[in-house]
């Protein structure tokens, strides 16, 4: 797991803070990004291996930051993470080209188990 | 009162349109069959009654006037007899001097011819000037007999003739006398009278050949019989009613006769001579024409109006029921939009708060989370037991909030149309959650028997949901407490998924089956708005699907969707 390089993103700064630190403890590194731009500024300095993404941000919202790095990344697997599981926009989430999705709130074994799936998926291409 | 003042004392332009109270429905009922039978029976009477007189005065005229003809003919008969025989009496004393007629041998030879030419004479003489009779020729011995006292004699006297009543005289049977006065060139004046029986004005009577029921005599101007009469007494017996008012043309009394009976005395005064004719009819046998005829116009006008009345009611009756039924309708129609917007608002804000508690309860998951995790990489201390436990509980309790937020969105979305690639034995699965507790209450045999490998369809979450949700409720309000219903999903063919919906409730007829599809059709009632399977039939349409039902009355009802993987072109949003 060690070789694993995850980015968070998310507005809610306690939520990925907290998130980012339960994935330190099983040995994954994960950046954390509070707001769109800061997380393509993040990709474009260091690209991570997975992307975590909130649909909901104030500002650049997810489906826009999904655009970007589909556009400039697309080699970079990104998940998303969404109120609920078949909003409109996570229906237009998945047509964009991400990964999956995720349902607020999470099951971390759950994260854990989508992430190792995009590496993989990554690793075979 | 006018018109207008009366429809409205009684309230009867008064059409309530609001609420559904049977007062509303007894009044609408009360006004239309009072404003319909005015509208048919008034004219209807008034009709009645002007045909009623008009047929009358015909039918009067019809059968009276036959008989006016009749009198009048028959009197100018009786005229001209009277006016024959005074005209031969006339000529006579004209045609022969008055030495002729004294001489009784001259005289018997012309009351002769007389009798030979013309009949009905009795006797004839001659009186002279002193009143007293100077030669006679006749069956009685009356020659010298002074008639000075008799009151004819006067009346000849003055006016130069002279038309007797009927009487028996000295002669002991019917006659009468006709005299005429003449005056000698010496100025003697000398009066020839004759006799003549009444044999002829019987003749005359039986020539109008009248049918047995009716009664033809003829009266003097004193009420006493100058023919026998059927049924009003002899020759010169008095007439038993008054005189009817003077008119020497035929006209029609009604009156009661002596014996009690109604009835129709057509007459007519003469002219020249002192006699009435009259033809009596019983009033019942004249008219009984006009008395069946009215009969039946009563008949007919009873009868139209109690088929008027029956036609009516139940017309009225079924206007008014259909009028109970559209506004039951529209009622229904009312309620399932409010209930419908109603949904939809608690939809949106559900799906508001939903989203606003998922992020804290996000924050709090990852917290614990941590917490759990930090609890699992350290080591024992005092109370880890006891931290881990309450750890748990509050995972616990965020997965039960989960549930709920994804439940409300669920609900939420159902109100969105959109198609999108589903699992359906999830949305049955989700449906079925909605109906779990009752299930639980009523100890329902709830049975999903899911297809574990059925194949993901392209269709709309929320509005299978709403099929499933109605269907299931169907089956719910059909069995008894403890019943059974069981959802099978297979697969149908390679582009079809089927879902089953089985329950061992009451069943349906054949006739309710033909109608369950139909809006506003529904067997709870009072509950039901009979949209629920009118709407699950559209969605299915919308969807490309189909339904089926199968059902036996005791035995349960099995609804079967069948849905297509792919929707077609043209189908769903």
């Amino acid at each position: 797991m060690n070789e694993w390089k995850v980015l968070l993103v998310d507005d809610e700064k306690e939520f990925v803070t907290t998130l980012s630190e339960r994935l330190h403890l099983r040995g994954v590194q994960a950046q954390t990004a509070f707001d769109g731009q800061e997380a393509l500024r993040l990709i474009e300095e260091d690209p991570p291996q997975v992307v975590v993404l909130d649909m909901m941000m104030p500002g650049m919202g997810g489906l826009e930051v999904l655009e970007r790095i589909r556009r400039w990344h697309p080699d970079i697997p990104v998940i998303l993470l969404t109120g609920h599981s078949s909003t409109k926009d996570g229906m237009k989430g998945m047509r964009l080209g991400a990964f999956d999705y995720l349902v607020k709130p999470l099951n971390i074994g759950e994260l854990i188990e989508k992430i190792r799936k995009a590496m993989e998926s990554v690793q075979e291409k | 009162m006018k018109i207008h003042e009366w429809f409205k004392s009684f309230h009867l332009l008064e059409f309530p349109e609001e609420g559904e109270s049977p007062v509303r429905y007894r009044l609408l009922r009360r006004n239309m069959l009072i404003l319909m039978l005015l509208t048919t029976i008034v004219p209807l009477f008034f009709m009645a009654v002007v045909n009623y007189y008009q047929y009358q005065n015909a039918l009067k005229d019809e059968i009276v006037n036959p008989l006016r003809v009749l009198v009048n003919k028959t009197k100018h008969s009786f005229e001209l007899f009277l006016a024959q025989r005074l005209s031969t009496v006339s000529f006579i004393a004209s045609a022969y001097p008055l030495e002729e007629l004294a001489d009784e041998n001259a005289l018997n030879r012309i009351f002769r011819v007389m009798r030979q030419e013309f009949g009905g004479f009795i006797d004839i003489g001659l009186i002279d000037e002193r009143g007293i009779q100077i030669s006679y020729v006749g069956p009685y011995d009356l020659k010298g007999k002074d008639y000075t006292e008799q009151s004819w004699y006067h009346e000849v006297v003055i006016r130069g003739t002279y038309v007797s009543d009927v009487f028996m005289g000295y002669r002991k049977f019917p006659h009468l006398v006709l005299a005429v006065q003449r005056r000698t060139d010496a100025g003697k004046t000398w009066i020839l009278r004759a006799t003549i029986d009444t044999e002829k004005f019987n003749d005359l009577i039986a020539s109008m050949q009248l049918d047995p029921r009716s009664d033809a005599f003829l009266l003097n101007k004193s009420g006493i019989l100058q023919t026998p009469s059927r049924w009003y007494g002899g020759i010169l017996d008095q007439f038993p009613m008054p005189l009817p008012p003077f008119s020497t043309e035929a006209n029609v009394v009604q009156m009661r006769d002596s014996h009690g009976q109604d009835v129709l005395v057509t007459y007519t005064y003469f002219v020249n001579s002192p006699y009435i004719l009259a033809v009596v009819k019983h009033e019942g046998e004249v008219l009984r024409a006009w008395y069946t005829l009215k009969t039946e116009i009563f008949f007919i006008f009873v009868f139209s109006v109690v088929v008027i009345v029956l036609v009516i009611l139940k017309l009225t009756e079924v206007m008014v029921r259909r009028m109970q039924e559209s506004d039951e309708k529209r009622e229904a129609a009312f309620r399932q939009m409010e209930h419908t917007h109603k949904l939809s608002s608690i939809g949106r804000l559900a799906a508001g708060v939903a989203h606003e508690i998922n992020n804290p309860l996000a924050i709090i998951n990852e917290k614990a989370g941590l917490m759990m995790d930090l609890l699992e990489y350290s080591k024992d201390f005092p109370e880890k037991q006891k931290f881990t436990s309450l750890t748990d509980v509050i995972l616990q309790s965020i997965n039960r909030c989960r549930s709920i937020t994804h439940r409300l969105l669920g609900f939420a979305r159902r109100m969105e149309v959109q198609i999108e690639v589903l699992d359906l034995n999830e949305v049955l699965q989700e449906t079925f959650t909605f109906l779990e507790k009752e299930a639980l209450y009523r100890n329902l045999d709830v049975r999903l028997q899911l297809a574990p490998d059925l194949p993901r369809i392209a269709s709309d979450r929320g509005q299978l949901q709403q099929v499933f949700l109605n269907l299931l409720n169907n089956s719910y309000a059909a069995v008894e407490d403890g019943g059974a219903v069981t959802v099978t999903s297979y697969e149908k063919d390679l582009d079809t998924v089927a879902v089953s919906i089985q329950d061992n409730g009451c069943g349906m007829s054949e006739e309710t089956i033909k109608h369950i599809f139909e809006p506003f059709f529904t067997t709870k009632k009072g509950t039901g708005t009979g949209l629920g399977l009118p709407i699950t039939y559209g969605i299915i349409k919308k969807l490309g699907g189909e339904i089926e039902v199968q059902s036996k009355e005791g035995k349960g009802t099995t609804m079967t969707v069948y849905l297509p993987k792919k929707p077609k072109n043209g189908v769903g949003a």
